[in-house]
């Protein structure tokens, strides 16, 4: 049987009122894997959060000042697999510098990567032309 | 962001109306919480029950809400999370920091 799997490919302007709708995105895609047998409405959660969390990373940290201001998010799933790229076109930053948050020191913030980190299986952000892309990936089984 | 204050038995009620507490709103919340610690407030009770979602912005300005009632000599309490966002207090064991409460009537009794 052939395997389904669903891309979205979105380009939002580089702004935090675009939040919302990218996370609703992210949650809309989540409730059609009809045969992800895990909890659906934690995946939503996680979907969503993870988009906000690298938008606002890639409006925040990684955007230029002359380029395009736009935020490109391509979102692949199928059964098995949950893929996420966001680009950027920003200077970028070195993802593995970024300290896992000191439990015992109350930070405002600092808590974005590690929450990527901790709901997804595969986390990398890398250079390449013309800008980054911070890479996510999740097994969905 | 819409917000609704109230003060009840000398607690300041803040009301979150919104659907998500995110990097979009957050900065209104840490605001109106610091306002009302510099107008005097000691006792400050922030209800999250209409919140369905939280990021890592939204929990910061609770936290920075929290540091400041400390700095103030008062304190700040929590209302009406949410299971999914009573999950991210726990992954960022942040759930160790604030005192949550079921309600905000519960909560008002403990103050």
């Amino acid at each position: 049987m052939e395997k389904k799997s669903i891309e979205v490919d979105i380009k939002v302007p580089n702004q935090t009122r675009y939040l919302s709708l990218i996370g609703r995105i992210g949650e809309d895609i989540a409730k059609e894997l009809d045969k992800y047998t895990g909890d659906r409405e934690t995946l939503a959660y996680q979907i969503n959060l993870v988009l906000t969390e690298a938008m606002v990373n890639a409006i925040r940290y990684a955007s230029s000042k002359s380029s395009d201001k736009l935020v490109h998010i391509l979102i692949n799933i199928s059964e098995d697999d949950l893929m996420i790229k966001v680009y950027d076109k920003g200077q970028g930053f070195d993802i593995n510098a970024i300290p896992r948050p000191d439990f015992n020191k109350l930070e405002d913030r600092g808590r974005g990567i590690f929450l990527i980190r901790s709901l997804m299986d595969f986390v990398c952000y890398r250079k390449i032309r013309n800008g980054n892309v911070l890479e996510m990936s999740k097994k969905l089984r | 962001m819409n917000l609704k204050t109230e003060t009840r038995n000398n607690i300041i009620i803040i009301n979150v109306k919104e659907e998500r507490l995110d990097a979009h709103n957050a900065g209104d919340l840490k605001s109106e919480m610091h306002n009302q610690f510099e107008m005097g407030a000691k006792n400050m009770l922030v209800d999250l029950k209409d919140v369905r979602f939280i990021d890592s912005s939204g929990l910061g300005a609770l936290v920075s809400g929290f540091k400041n009632a400390i700095s103030h000599q008062g304190n700040l309490k929590l209302a009406g999370l949410q299971p999914q966002v009573k999950s991210m207090f726990e992954l960022t064991r942040l759930h160790r920091v604030f005192e949550i409460f079921a309600s905000a009537s519960e909560a008002q009794e403990n103050f």
